[in-house]
Formats: structure tokens, C-alpha cells, sequence
């Protein structure tokens, strides 16, 4: 043993500039936590609405004002500010933005219409009933979903295992909560909640586990200086290696819902608020794929060949489960749960090629799913019977012939998770194929195919509910599609440009995402 | 030696970049806006949208007469043209780009595609004149137009594949037009699955092509030949045979074209004769270096060509719904293209040729056929038609001409085509010419038998066999002029097209040595004696002698062919059945009375389906363990592979 070295205290440096969006996200949050406490009730709503895009909006403008010319690895080594981070957080603020419009969607009413009144109070109870009467509304969701937000931005940008730890609960406890508000089906909602949380917790431990077994390979959480250890072999304890890094990655698999670790995605995608499900969809998978990312090619990149094959099982059971278990999914929100669990296994593919495209790829995919996503939620929330949601399928049958322009819309969004051409589905998976078959070799070629094979049946799955809209009788019933406010048309308008315009056009982002590809150590 | 230079000569003198080329995006542009102002406008454009959608039809085609004009002012050498439209894909090494060729070959398609396409725009505003959808299809018929100038003029195989799946849709769109029919909406997802098939074929060809030549553009695939192994591209070329094969209804694919009739009759005419079914002649033809360089895939095609030529012919006999018959004889003749292009260089032009002058003879025979059922109350079995040549004096005239075409009589269009395969898939030699070449000509006489027997069952006969209350009249004018257009192109095309000199027009797309043109007088006479006798056969039985009104039970061959020789039954028996036996005993042992129709493939799936989905039980206990489980499984499986 050597002796001790006294520790010397020294005060970080921060890039200020760096880290100007995460500081503006969470400032906005905590202000929306005062105005929740001293708003008169009938303003909140309002009030945390303008507060939450303005943040949003603010935290855009200070990353492509400040962060984007100051790339810097800062707070002590624990922040990387790099090209991934940069481009993850801008996609992250912009899914924030919509994600956001798409919740305070009101139809017409007093406050948001997905929320419950009263989160406290028990389905059914005589106190729901009251807070419905008295007009009470939840408007803490939009701190709350600002809270996830800087969390996930800390998530893509964590070069040390503890931040990321960090960031990982920062970004689930709000979603936790959210999850549980659901105005409708209030049992299902909690049920949901509580489901995420437990698994969620469980999939955290093993995060944890992972971070202390490569911290005592390496005697650092720090990504830099793990790698640093695996290059020069100079751990004692290499046995440690394998099982933290394999252990680590399953707890961020947990939250992209790869299998085996998917079964909380359909029941919290069901039960949540639809706004929080499509923005649990688009936002979580980007920040956990981000993070992920940064751990694969940053952290564990020189140890590649050990643990990759465990990877790319998952993501062949990803893909083949996600497919094949959207095959037999009665209910949109469900089958929307398990397509989001197939494409977690095609942007895997992607992931694996350890290749500069790849991640680009990766990114782009990300980009292309979650606008897509966003807007397909945003119109699963219109769908309405007798004032709740109309989520089974059969209540979808002939809704093309009563609601053509939604249907159509709705179809095109399904065309392009189906990955057909001029849609950015195709662009994306091609982009995350691609490089998989050139530099992936043979495992990756496998991929591919399965990749492949598994879109042909969520292209089955999905053919079938354009068929259902536009080729089936509607049933003498009252489904409807509610006409939306401004925030939601925005939110669609958004998702079907983007889908169409990163599927005739997709070089400027591709570009993009190419040039900002290059992790900074 | 000398053709080795030869076809250096014409790689060299590949596609200019821009030139006449630039303004070929207008061709696919105007269509395609036409279809957005019509499908976005919503009811704004009720009014004036099938006006619109006509005229913007009309632009396209006046664009690519001016670009063909242009084209004929250069040297042969020099009418190849190439622009490039957007860096499409830009993926590291995966370099994509989505540009035009605008070349002989495609031009030839632009201007039958526009130009019949304009034509049947016009005939369709008198014929879907008081239908309450006409709008959408007007847009649906523009989409097509759009898709199907993106298929010819794509410069790689993922921008054709764009434009094949585009036609795809329009043509789903198109027989599904009058879905609040279900047996429609049958027909429509029947064509959609079938054609699923070819689309799968072309597409693992086009991955083949990336794993191959590493590009998948026509040039660089064209290219790349030399260096590929014969393996590969037999691979290639049979695959492409099989999204030929779909799309064209060619064997054993060929079951959804007789179903696609249900679509409105313009829509038989322009996609399912003219244009979108000979999709599959233009990739065999544009894909030829890989064909070359694969005899047995190229000898595919020509075996492919000929079944379908006689089974198309043979199916032709039974029918007497009019359009079905129709849409027999347009698989049959695509099969002489098929046949013709599987010949090798020799073939290529005339398959072309044929192509061009039975996109003019066929359109206008559906116009006559739809001309009749306007007429007639929406009848189609022939059996209830007769005598109508005095009713309905325009149809009787052009619908014979575009009969005298497709029979071969000089000096009608079909003679200077068809005769010319027949003459080429004799000139092969050895065995293979003379099978190839007797299928021909046997195809020619059956063809002549039950051509005729539509015209006469239909136009003449020894008396009207009516139903009560009809009272047939002549069409408007809005149809009856792009019949006469149409007709007149039946006349005249095959003759201008063959002095012009057609097939020397197209020979730089394809290099090599050109070779003399002879003509085989012997076979000439023999092919119209086979032809005079199917036409005397038709008149003897169809004119002269009384037609029953209804379909006397006759022979087995008879019967084998009025049930499309049992495509439908061998499909069920050959790939549904099976699979779905297999997946009962398979999958669903424990779980009877599970609906196995859906499809052998979608029920093993559903069934496999059915079982994970218990894993998804709502209990967090289990879910913890299957993470659980997960977790060690794949620790100890990296553990046993380290």
C-alpha cells in the first residue's frame, strides 16, 4: 500500500458556455416549480405553457449560440460538450418542444387534456370527483417534463459513469410520475407508473453493479480512463472487465426497451398519457442511445470484440420480438410500444458497425423515428370514443373514409416505420444498414438480414391498419377524430414534413449528423 | 476482336451529363403536381381538377415531344443524356444520387406513356363523367403518369424500384378504385400481394447488385458486368425475372391480371395494358449486359416468355367476359416481349417494337371494350353482346383496326412487331429456335382464333343477343377520339415505326454488333396462313353459327381454361395449403379453431406471436425475471465464447 496522498481539494473548471442549455433547462424547471407554488390556479397553464417553450426555445438559441462554437470536455472531465453530444441535445430540445406542444393539446377544455386532475387521488374516488368538479389541473407536468429533459440532456453528454448514473435517474423519475397521469383509464395509468418504476429501479441496480465492477477494473468511472485501462492492460482484475461493461450496457438497453429487457414498454406506452408515450418514445430512446453511443465507441470501444456478440443478440431478439410480437397487437398504443422495440433493434444494427457512418446512422435514425413518432401520438390522442381515447384497433376500421385527411396522415407515418422509399424510414434504415454490412462483417451482414426480414413483417402489420382505415366497412359507430388546436397541428405538420423531407432529401441532416460524429475524448 | 472495339465505342459514348436532359424532371414534375393540387385541394378542386389533371398530362407529353425533337437533331452517338437531380444518399462510401437518363430507350417509353396516358385522360372524362369520385381518380390516374415516368427515367435500380412501387400504388389504388365493392378490394389486395412477390424479387436483386458492383446505378452496374462472376449474375438476372415476372403477370405470376379488371376500364387500359404491365419487358431489356453475361437467366426469360405467350393465349379462348379476354390476350402478348427479350441482342429492339405498337392496338381495343360496356349498361359477357358494328359504327371501325393489329395482317401495326419476334426466335437455330419459334407461331394462330372470336362475338354474328331493354348508342366524343387516335396508331404505327427504322434508332442503348435485317418471306406466309386459319376457325364458329347465351359446359380443355387453368387452385394447393397445414400442425396443435386463412406465413408468425405474448404476462415479478434471465444469458454466453 502506498500512502496516503492527502487529497488536494481543487474547484473545477466549467465551460459555462459549454453547459448554457442544460443550465437554461433546468432554470426554467425550478422557476416552473415556483410558479406551481405562488400562481393563482386559473393562470398556471398558461403561465408554465409560455415558461416551458420559452425555455425550451432559450436552451435551443444558447446551444447554437454558445455550445455549438465551444465543443469542450468540462466539469472535471465529467461533461463531454462534443459533436454527438451537440447534435443529440438539438434533437433532444427540439423532440422537448413538440413533445411539450403536444401535452398542453386541450381540445377545447379548461386545462391539458391527457392530464388527470388530481395525481394523488385514487381512480374513482370521491376525491377525483371533487377535483374534477373544482376544474383542478396538473399543470406540474410541464416542470416535471423539463426536469426529464435536462436529464437526458446530461445523459448524451456524460463521459463518467457516475454522471451518467446521475443523469439516467434525473431523466426516469419525472417519467416515472408522468407516466401515472393519465385522465383516462386512471388504473391502467398507475399501474403503468408503478411498473416502469420497479423495472426501471431494477435495470438501475444493474447499471450500478456494471459501474462498480469496470471501476474496479480500472480504478476510474471515468469513460476516458477505463479506456485508457483496457489499451494498456494494466488492470489486475480483467475477469471484472466483461461483466461490468455487458452490465452496464443492459441497464441503458433497458431503457431503448431492448429484449429481454422490453416488457415494460408496451404496458407504460399503453397506460401513459399519450403526449408522455410519444414523448417517452421519441426523447428517452434518443437520450438512451446517446448515452450508449458515448459508452461503446468512448468507453468500451477497445473491447469491442468481447462484448459485442452479447450486444448483437439482443439486437437480433430485439428485432425479431419487437416484429413478430406487433403481429398479434390489438390496441394502437401497444403496437406502437412493440414497433419502437423493433426499431430499437434496427438502430442496434446500426450501432454495432463501430464505424464513423454508423453513428451518424444512428443519429439520423434517431432524428427521422421520433419526429415520426411524436406525430403518430399526437394523432393516436385525437382518436376519440365517447370522450376517451379509441386505442383498440377495431375501433380504427373505416376511419379513412370519415377522417381521410387524418388517416392519410396517419398512413403515411406508418409507411414510414414500414422503411418504404421517399419516406425517411427507408433513408434511415438504410443509413443504419449500410455501414453494418461494410464494416460490421459477418455479424453484421446477419444483422441486416434479420434487419430486413423483420421490417417485412412490421410491413405486414402495418399494411394492415392502412387496410383497415381505408378498406373496411365502418362499423354505426362514434369514432371520431377530434378537430386539434394549433399545438398539435404544429406537432403533425412537423413530424409528416420531416418524414417526407429526410425521405426525398435526407443528405443536409445525413451531412450533418456525419459532421458531427467525432467523439472528443 | 471487332465487337469487343465496337462496344468500347459505346461505353465510350455513354450519357452526356445535362444537355437535353436538363429539363426532364418537368416530365415527372407536372404529373406529380397535378396529383398533389388534386389529392391536397380536397373539394376545392372537384371543379376544375380533371381538367387540370388532363392538361398537365397533355404538358408532359408536349415536354417530352420537345426533348425527342431535340434528341433526333444529334448524332446517334450523342442522344444519350444524363442529369443529375440531388445527391440522394450520401452515406460515406454509399454514394447515391438520384438523377434522369434520358436515352432512346427511355424516350421511346416517355412518349407512349405520356401520350396514350394524355389520350386516356381525355376518354376518361367522358367515361367516369357521372361517377361522384372523379377527382380522385383524375389524381390516382396522374400519380401514375408521375410513377411511371420515374420508373423509365430513373438512372439507377433504387430510383426505378421508387417508380415501380409507385405504380404499385397507383395501380392498387386504381382496381380498388370502386372498393365500397368488397370482391374489388379482393381484387385489389390480391394484384398488391402478387405483386409483393416481384417486388421482393427486384429488391433482394438490387441488394445483390450493391453486394456485387458495390453501386447500383445502370451505368456502373453496366460497367461492373465484366468483372462479376457468371453465379452472381445468373442470381441477379433470375431475381430480376421474378419482380419481372410480377409485374407483368408473367408465369407463374401472372394470377392478379385477370382479377385487376375490376378497376374502372380507362384503368385496364393505360396500367394494365399499355404501360405499367410492360415494366417488367423494360428491366429485362435495360438490365441486358447482366442478362449477356448470364445465358441461363437470359434463357429464362425466353422459356418464361413462352409459357406465358401460350397460356395467356389458350386462357384468351374461354373467357367471355369481355375484359378478361382482353386481359389474356395482354398477358399473352407481353409474353412474345418477354420471349423476344430473353433472345439476346437480336430480340431486344423488337420486344420493344412489339411493345410500343401493342401499348397502341391494346389501349385502344380496352377504350372499344369500355366504349361497349358504356353502351350496353355495363355488360361485359359476349355472350349478350351481337351485331353491335351497326349500333355503335366508331367502336366497330377502331376496334378492328386494333383486331387487324394484334392479328399480324399487313399492313396493321401488329405485323411489322410481331412477325418480326416470331422470325427472330426462329433465326436462334438449333433446338432452342425451334421451340421457341413454334411456340410463336402456334401463339400467333391461337391468338387469331380468340381475337376474332371477341370481334365477332361482340360486333357481329348471326343475331343480337341482347338482354331485354338495352338500347346500345354510340359514346361521346370525348371518347370516341382518342379511340380513333389510338386507332389510327394501330394502323399506321407498326409501318412508320419499321420504314423509320426503329430498331437502328434504339441500337446505341444496347451496343455490340448490329446485325443485318432479312426477311424470312417462307415464314412470313406461313405465320399468315396459321393466322388466316385461326380467323376462318373463329368465323366459322363465332359468325356463321348461332353463339348460346349461355357458356355451353364443353370440353375439359375448355373448362381448364375458362377457370385460368386452375392458377388459383394451384396457388392454394402448391403455397397456401402447405403452409398453412404446416402451421396448424406446427403451431396451433394445442390451440384449435384459430382462423388459418389469413396465409401459411402470416398464421406461423401470428401463432409465434400468440406464444411470446404470453411471456407478456402484466406481472412486474415475471418481467423482472425474464430481465433476469436475460442478463445471465447472455453473461453466460459471452462467458462460454471468451
Amino acid at each position: 500500500m502506498s500512502a496516503a496522498v492527502p487529497a488536494v481539494f481543487e474547484a473545477v473548471k466549467v465551460d459555462y458556455a459549454a453547459i448554457a442549455p442544460m443550465l437554461v433547462v433546468v432554470g426554467g424547471a425550478l422557476i416552473g416549480v415556483l410558479v406551481e407554488a405562488v400562481a393563482p390556479r386559473s393562470t398556471r397553464y398558461g403561465a408554465q405553457l409560455v415558461l416551458t417553450l420559452a425555455t425550451i426555445a432559450a436552451a435551443l438559441v444558447a446551444l447554437f449560440v454558445w455550445a455549438v462554437p465551444h465543443k469542450a470536455v468540462t466539469l472535471g472531465q465529467s461533461l463531454a460538450i462534443d459533436g454527438p453530444a451537440l447534435f443529440l441535445q438539438a434533437t433532444l430540445l427540439v423532440f422537448g418542444l413538440l413533445g411539450v406542444l403536444a401535452m398542453s393539446e386541450r381540445f377545447g377544455g379548461k386545462s391539458a387534456d391527457a392530464f388527470t386532475p388530481m395525481g394523488a387521488s385514487s381512480p374513482g374516488s370521491p376525491q377525483e370527483a371533487a377535483a374534477t368538479r373544482a376544474g383542478f389541473a396538473t399543470s406540474e407536468v410541464f416542470p416535471l417534463a423539463l426536469f426529464s429533459l435536462f436529464g437526458m440532456l446530461i445523459f448524451v453528454a456524460a463521459n463518467d459513469l457516475i454522471t451518467m448514473f446521475v443523469a439516467l435517474e434525473v431523466l426516469s423519475l419525472p417519467l416515472y410520475i408522468l407516466t401515472g397521469l393519465a385522465r383516462r383509464r386512471r388504473l391502467l395509468s398507475q399501474e403503468a407508473s408503478l411498473k416502469y418504476f420497479l423495472l426501471g429501479a431494477f435495470s438501475s441496480a444493474f447499471f450500478l453493479f456494471g459501474a462498480a465492477l469496470l471501476y474496479g477494473f480500472s480504478g476510474s468511472s471515468d469513460l476516458k480512463l477505463i479506456a485508457r485501462a483496457i489499451t494498456t492492460n494494466s488492470s489486475q482484475m480483467n475477469g471484472l472487465l466483461l461483466p461490468g461493461a455487458i452490465l452496464v450496457l443492459i441497464g441503458l438497453l433497458f431503457k431503448v426497451g431492448a429484449v429481454p429487457f422490453h416488457s415494460w414498454t408496451p404496458d407504460a406506452y399503453q397506460g401513459a398519457p399519450t403526449p408522455i408515450t410519444g414523448f417517452m418514445a421519441a426523447a428517452t430512446k434518443a437520450a438512451a442511445f446517446g448515452a450508449i453511443l458515448r459508452i461503446a465507441y468512448v468507453g468500451l470501444e477497445v473491447s469491442r470484440w468481447d462484448w459485442r456478440v452479447g450486444v448483437g443478440l439482443i439486437a437480433a431478439a430485439t428485432m425479431i420480438v419487437g416484429a413478430v410480437l406487433s403481429v398479434t397487437q390489438t390496441d394502437v398504443k401497444r403496437l406502437l410500444a412493440y414497433s419502437s422495440v423493433a426499431h430499437a433493434g434496427f438502430i442496434l444494427v446500426g450501432l454495432l458497425s463501430f464505424d464513423g457512418n454508423g453513428i451518424a446512422g444512428v443519429m439520423f435514425y434517431l432524428v427521422a423515428y421520433g419526429l415520426a413518432t411524436l406525430a403518430a401520438f399526437a394523432i393516436v390522442a385525437m382518436i376519440r370514443q365517447g370522450g376517451s381515447e379509441a386505442t383498440h384497433l377495431s375501433q380504427w376500421a373505416g376511419l379513412g373514409r370519415k377522417h381521410p385527411v387524418v388517416a392519410g396522415i396517419f398512413g403515411l407515418l406508418l409507411l414510414a416505420f414500414a422503411g418504404i422509399p421517399l419516406t425517411s424510414g427507408f433513408t434511415s434504415k438504410f443509413a443504419v444498414f449500410a455501414p453494418a454490412i461494410h464494416s460490421g462483417g459477418t455479424m453484421g451482414v446477419l444483422l441486416v438480414v434479420i434487419g430486413v426480414l423483420a421490417s417485412a413483417v412490421t410491413a405486414y402489420v402495418y399494411f394492415r391498419i392502412i387496410v383497415l382505415m381505408y378498406f373496411t366497412q365502418a362499423p354505426e359507430d362514434d369514432v371520431v377524430a377530434l378537430t386539434p388546436s394549433v399545438a398539435t397541428t404544429i406537432v403533425v405538420t412537423v413530424g409528416v414534413l420531416a418524414t417526407l423531407l429526410l425521405g426525398i432529401v435526407p443528405g443536409l441532416l445525413l451531412q450533418l449528423a456525419q459532421d458531427a460524429s467525432t467523439f472528443l475524448l | 476482336m471487332h465487337t469487343l472495339i465496337q462496344s468500347l465505342a459505346t461505353e465510350g459514348a455513354a450519357a452526356t451529363e445535362g444537355g437535353h436532359a436538363a429539363y426532364a424532371w418537368l416530365l415527372i414534375a407536372l404529373p406529380a403536381l397535378g396529383a398533389a393540387i388534386l389529392l391536397l385541394g380536397g373539394k376545392r378542386t372537384n371543379k376544375f381538377g380533371p381538367a387540370l389533371a388532363t392538361g398537365l398530362s397533355w404538358a408532359s407529353f408536349a415536354v417530352g415531344a420537345v426533348i425527342f425533337v431535340t434528341m433526333l437533331g444529334l448524332g446517334a452517338e450523342e442522344r444519350a443524356a444524363h442529369a443529375e437531380l440531388w445527391n440522394w444518399i450520401p452515406a460515406g462510401q454509399f454514394q447515391l444520387s438520384a438523377g434522369l437518363l434520358v436515352d432512346q430507350l427511355s424516350m421511346s417509353f416517355v412518349l407512349l406513356i405520356t401520350f396514350v396516358g394524355s389520350l386516356i385522360h381525355v376518354y376518361s372524362l367522358g367515361y367516369m363523367e357521372h361517377d361522384p369520385d372523379k377527382r380522385r381518380f383524375f389524381a390516382y390516374l396522374n400519380l401514375f403518369v408521375a410513377s411511371m415516368l420515374v420508373l423509365v427515367l430513373a438512372d439507377s435500380y433504387l430510383l426505378l424500384f421508387v417508380g415501380w412501387e409507385g405504380v404499385g400504388l397507383a395501380s392498387y389504388l386504381l382496381i380498388g378504385f370502386w372498393n365500397h365493392n368488397p370482391a374489388y378490394a379482393t381484387a385489389a389486395n390480391k394484384a398488391f400481394f402478387v405483386n409483393r412477390v416481384g417486388d421482393l424479387g427486384l429488391s433482394i436483386a438490387i441488394m445483390m447488385m450493391f453486394a456485387t458492383f458495390g453501386k447500383v446505378d445502370f451505368a456502373s452496374v453496366n460497367a461492373g458486368v465484366d468483372g462479376a462472376s457468371t453465379t452472381q449474375l445468373t442470381a441477379i438476372g433470375l431475381l430480376l425475372l421474378v419482380g419481372a415476372c410480377g409485374k407483368s403477370a408473367q408465369f407463374p405470376l401472372q394470377s392478379w391480371l385477370g382479377d385487376a379488371m375490376a378497376g374502372p376500364t380507362p384503368v385496364s387500359a393505360l396500367i394494365h395494358a399499355a404501360t405499367m404491365v410492360t415494366a417488367g419487358v423494360y428491366l429485362v431489356v435495360r438490365s441486358h449486359a447482366i442478362f449477356e453475361g448470364a445465358p441461363n437467366a437470359q434463357l429464362a426469360v425466353a422459356i418464361v416468355g413462352a409459357i406465358t405467350l401460350l397460356y395467356g393465349a389458350i386462357v384468351g379462348c374461354a373467357k367471355d367476359d369481355i375484359k378478361k379476354a382482353l386481359a389474356a390476350s395482354t398477358m399473352s402478348q407481353i409474353g412474345y416481349m418477354m420471349l423476344a427479350a430473353g433472345l439476346g441482342p437480336i430480340g431486344y429492339a423488337f420486344a420493344i417494337f412489339h411493345l410500343l405498337t401493342h401499348g397502341f392496338f391494346k389501349a385502344g381495343m380496352f377504350l372499344g371494350a369500355g366504349s361497349v360496356m358504356h353502351g350496353m349498361n355495363d355488360q361485359v359477357d359476349m355472350r349478350r353482346f351481337g351485331r353491335l358494328s351497326g349500333a355503335m359504327k366508331v367502336t366497330w371501325v377502331t376496334f378492328g383496326l386494333g383486331w387487324l393489329a394484334i392479328l399480324g395482317i399487313p399492313p396493321f401495326a401488329g405485323f411489322w412487331s410481331k412477325d418480326k419476334i416470331i422470325e427472330s426466335a426462329f433465326a436462334v437455330g438449333g433446338t432452342r429456335g425451334w421451340i421457341l419459334g413454334l411456340a410463336t407461331l402456334i401463339g400467333a394462330g391461337i391468338t387469331a382464333f380468340y381475337m376474332s372470336r371477341l370481334f365477332f362475338m361482340t360486333f357481329h354474328g348471326k343475331e343480337k343477343r341482347w338482354t331485354d331493354g338495352q338500347h346500345p348508342h354510340e359514346s361521346p366524343a370525348t371518347m370516341t377520339v382518342p379511340m380513333i387516335v389510338l386507332s389510327i396508331g394501330s394502323g399506321l404505327l407498326g409501318m412508320i415505326l419499321a420504314f423509320a427504322g426503329f430498331a437502328q434508332w434504339l441500337h446505341p442503348v444496347f451496343g455490340g454488333e448490329e446485325h443485318e435485317e432479312h426477311t424470312n418471306w417462307p415464314l412470313m406466309a406461313i405465320t399468315l396462313l396459321v393466322v388466316a386459319a385461326g380467323l376462318l376457325l373463329a368465323y366459322w364458329r363465332y359468325w356463321r353459327e348461332e353463339v348460346p347465351k349461355r357458356a355451353p359446359e364443353g370440353n375439359l380443355l375448355t373448362q381448364a381454361a375458362r377457370a385460368d387453368l386452375y392458377q388459383d387452385a394451384i396457388n392454394e394447393g402448391l403455397f397456401m395449403r402447405p403452409g398453412i397445414h404446416l402451421t396448424r400442425a406446427l403451431v396451433f396443435t394445442d390451440t384449435k379453431g384459430v382462423d388459418a386463412t389469413a396465409g401459411g406465413l402470416a398464421a406461423t408468425i401470428g401463432g409465434f406471436s400468440s406464444r411470446l405474448r404470453r411471456l407478456q404476462n402484466g406481472y412486474v415479478r415475471s418481467y423482472a425475471l425474464t430481465m433476469l434471465t436475460g442478463v445471465v444469458a447472455v453473461l453466460g454466453v459471452l462467458w462460454v465464447m471468451n
